[in-house]
């Protein structure tokens, strides 16, 4: 009984934990090629769990089975968030890169709120939560009185792959040459060669495609997707991203990984009553901000005069 | 980066003195300034009574015509610009002149209840915007709790109207001081970080605060408290009165109360920017390192402005607090603040009229517009979108401070 319920916390820690950080990675991106905060990024999750949600629905209707839903579940989701991310790239954050961090967060934010509307608007049934079909394999595997569901540890591996993808592609490619080249110095990678506008949109695609796998991750888990889902998941993938430090794929794991971990501490080994785990988690936050001003993997800090 | 201290354009013969003028033309000049500011109110109270008193959509969307039509033509032909110079030489005239349009608007709608809510809100809003103004547009500290720090200060005032026989007066002014305290304990992340690590803090403890007044027993919970009618100096509030045999909405005095709030937050805002304060404030915001070479301090200005804007957003939240009888947790959420902080860009950042122009847009429109009621929060983000990318500086820009051709008070 108490390890089977340890285990459930730690299944728990590691999901919670994975969809932070996949959210985080994103801002991360963003903000190391642009130097922008991109807001409405929660919101995009939130479209790439209903996208994830209408593929699968259409992938039924069309009389898919076994892998059918799942392939539609991701084109949909990867289609319609890396088509989001692309136009808020070009048009929204391109223009505003001089502008001041006020303008930039305002006006993301407001995208995202109009993205939030328009899912509560015009999908039908939107202002409730819509119930998110489960299309992976779903048993309950049990080993040494632990039991887990299958849909989990799949859910689980391709979390982990998509981060490691992600570093691998930053690390190893070309492209992931060409965007950390942009991250460090614009004016002199664009001397070198690369195609600024189409590394920044590309980034964007990239960051908006883990969105949405964040988002169906979470509509999976959850077994539910929430037209306001985006506004808390973003607020905590910013809050990851920034403790770890912006710009930093590891660091937005660790942050990811530490508010889930808040969270559940405060959940269970605290004498609070577990509604105020998130007041925990966020007052935690803001005091490493206090301690650590730039993040506890990045200290990028010079002035320029 | 918009430099307000040194964007001015050096022309080829600006660091010649102006020739002085003839004292005549100067005293023609600042009537006609006086008389624009007027023109420019009595206008505002003209639009604002159409669209308080039309019922139909199709009316009120040619009062909306009209009224843009109006501001295009004030703008081309540089009425708005004598106004807002009228503004910033005789800052308490021009409140002086707007006091009394609104009290003309008061007494207009002095029976209906829902108008004179209306009003006392859009008053209070700008009153709060005048403090994020503060600590945003003069000082560059982002403060996305905006809501956060309002509902602190309506809290403040039921805990005490309720378990206290404060007088209510004080509770309200305690409101505010709770907001700054609270405030106070930001104070460290908030000057230890800058740009989005301190867009960072704010945001967090906005939502940290929303969810702890979501679950604390004591405080209500979801439901909220309950603040009882307000007495201030003596006069209940909760209760209309008569006069000459026509029946006075209660909502009245909170009217009263609320315009009194506006002009003392928005003159403490423009005594500020137009003092010593000011300038320091600008350069704190304009480039922190330049501004400590030339010995300002900027820890000193960032913590000033941030516990004087708390404090009038806490006052603010206090008094509607009062007028609308509850404080909820719904009133703190992140997008409330987003509201508040929307106000202000649309606005013009460090403008404390333009706070009250687009408070009407933002606030009162809406209410009247019943069939885009339910899209209403859609069109706004799109129209804060809008304005953002295509006039960033927002409705009413800030004018340039201008020290030199102040005119002597007699």
């Amino acid at each position: 009984m108490e390890i089977s319920f340890a285990f459930q916390h730690l299944v728990n820690f590691l999901m919670l934990g994975l969809i932070y950080s996949i959210v985080a990675v994103g801002f991360s991106l963003y903000f190391g090629v642009v130097d922008v905060v991109q807001f409405a990024h929660g919101d995009v999750v939130a479209l790439g769990g209903y996208a994830g949600l209408a593929g699968i629905l259409l992938a039924v209707a069309a009389g898919a089975t076994g892998v059918g839903p799942v392939l539609g579940m991701i084109v949909l989701a990867v289609l319609a968030t890396g088509a989001v991310g692309a136009l808020i790239g070009r048009y929204l954050v391109m223009p505003l890169r001089q502008a001041s961090p006020i303008n930039v967060l305002l006006i993301t934010l407001m995208t995202g709120t109009a993205i939030r509307e328009a899912l509560r608007l015009f999908v039908p049934g939107g202002s409730n939560p819509s119930p998110f079909p489960m299309v992976l394999p779903d048993q309950l595997m049990t080993f040494g009185g632990v039991s887990m569901r299958v849909s989990s540890l799949v859910i689980m591996a391709a979390g982990v792959l998509a981060i490691f993808g992600t570093h691998f592609l930053l690390s190893r490619t070309r492209l992931g040459l060409a965007v950390r080249g942009v991250a460090q110095d614009e004016e002199t990678a664009r001397f070198m060669g690369i195609n600024f506008k189409q590394v920044v949109i590309l980034t964007f695609v990239l960051g908006s495609c883990l969105g949405a796998l964040a988002g169906v991750m979470s509509g999976l888990y959850y077994r539910q997707v929430m037209f306001n889902m985006g506004l808390m998941l973003g607020v905590i993938g910013f809050c990851a991203a920034v403790v770890g430090g912006l710009g930093s794929l590891m660091g937005a794991v660790v942050g990811g990984f530490l508010f889930s971990g808040l969270q559940i501490l405060a959940t269970v080994a605290l004498p609070i009553p577990s509604a105020y785990k998130d007041v925990f988690a966020f007052a935690m936050m803001i005091c490493i901000i206090a301690v650590r001003p730039t993040g506890l993997l990045r200290e990028r800090f010079e002035e320029r005069v | 980066m918009n430099h307000q201290l040194s964007a001015r354009k050096v022309g080829k013969a600006d660091w010649r003195l102006p020739a002085p003028q003839p004292l005549a033309s100067r005293a023609s000049r600042s009537d006609r300034r006086a008389g624009a500011f007027f023109m420019v109110a009595v206008a505002g109270v003209l639009v604002l009574a159409c669209i308080l008193a039309l019922e139909s959509e199709l009316a009120l969307a040619g009062t909306l015509v009209a009224a843009g039509g109006l501001w295009w033509w004030g703008l081309r032909a540089g009425i708005i610009a004598e106004a807002g110079a009228f503004s910033d030489r005789r800052p308490w005239a021009a409140r002086l002149v707007v006091a009394g349009a609104a009290t003309v608007l008061l007494i207009a709608f002095h029976g209906e209840h829902y108008a004179l809510l209306m009003i006392s809100t859009v008053l209070l809003f700008a009153a709060a915007c005048a403090g994020i103004n503060i600590q945003t547009g003069l000082t560059g500290l982002a403060n996305f709790a905006g809501a956060a720090f309002f509902a602190c200060g309506g809290y403040t005032l039921a805990v005490l109207a309720k378990s206290t026989a404060l007088p209510h007066f004080l509770a309200i002014l305690a409101g505010g001081v709770v907001a700054a305290a609270i405030g106070a304990v930001l104070l460290l992340p908030v000057l230890r970080t800058r740009g989005y690590y301190s867009a960072l803090v704010t945001i967090a403890f906005g939502i940290l605060c929303s969810s702890f007044l979501q679950v604390n027993e004591q405080l209500g919970g979801a439901q909220g408290l309950q603040v009882p009618p307000l007495t201030i100096l003596g006069w209940d509030m909760g209760s209309g009165f008569e006069v000459a045999g026509r029946e006075v909405s209660f909502y009245f005095a909170y009217g009263l109360l609320a315009l009194a709030v506006f002009l003392l937050s928005s003159l403490v805002a423009h005594a500020i920017e137009w003092s010593a304060i000011g300038v320091n404030l600008d350069a704190t915001r304009s480039d922190e390192l330049v501004g400590s070479t030339f010995g300002i301090n900027p820890q000193r200005w960032k913590i000033t402005a941030f516990l004087l804007g708390n404090f009038l957003i806490g006052i603010a939240g206090a008094v509607y607090a009062g007028l609308t009888n509850f404080v909820s947790p719904a009133g703190a959420t992140f997008e409330q603040s987003l509201l508040l902080i929307s106000i202000v860009i649309l606005g013009g950042i460090g403008n404390s009229w333009g706070s009250l122009i687009a408070a009407v847009l933002v606030i009162l429109l809406p209410e009247k517009l019943h069939s885009l009621q339910e899209y209403r929060v859609l069109i706004f983000s799109v129209f804060v979108v809008a304005v953002l990318l295509f006039r960033p500086k927002g409705l009413v820009p800030r004018r340039m401070r201008d020290f030199s051709v102040m005119e002597k008070r007699p």
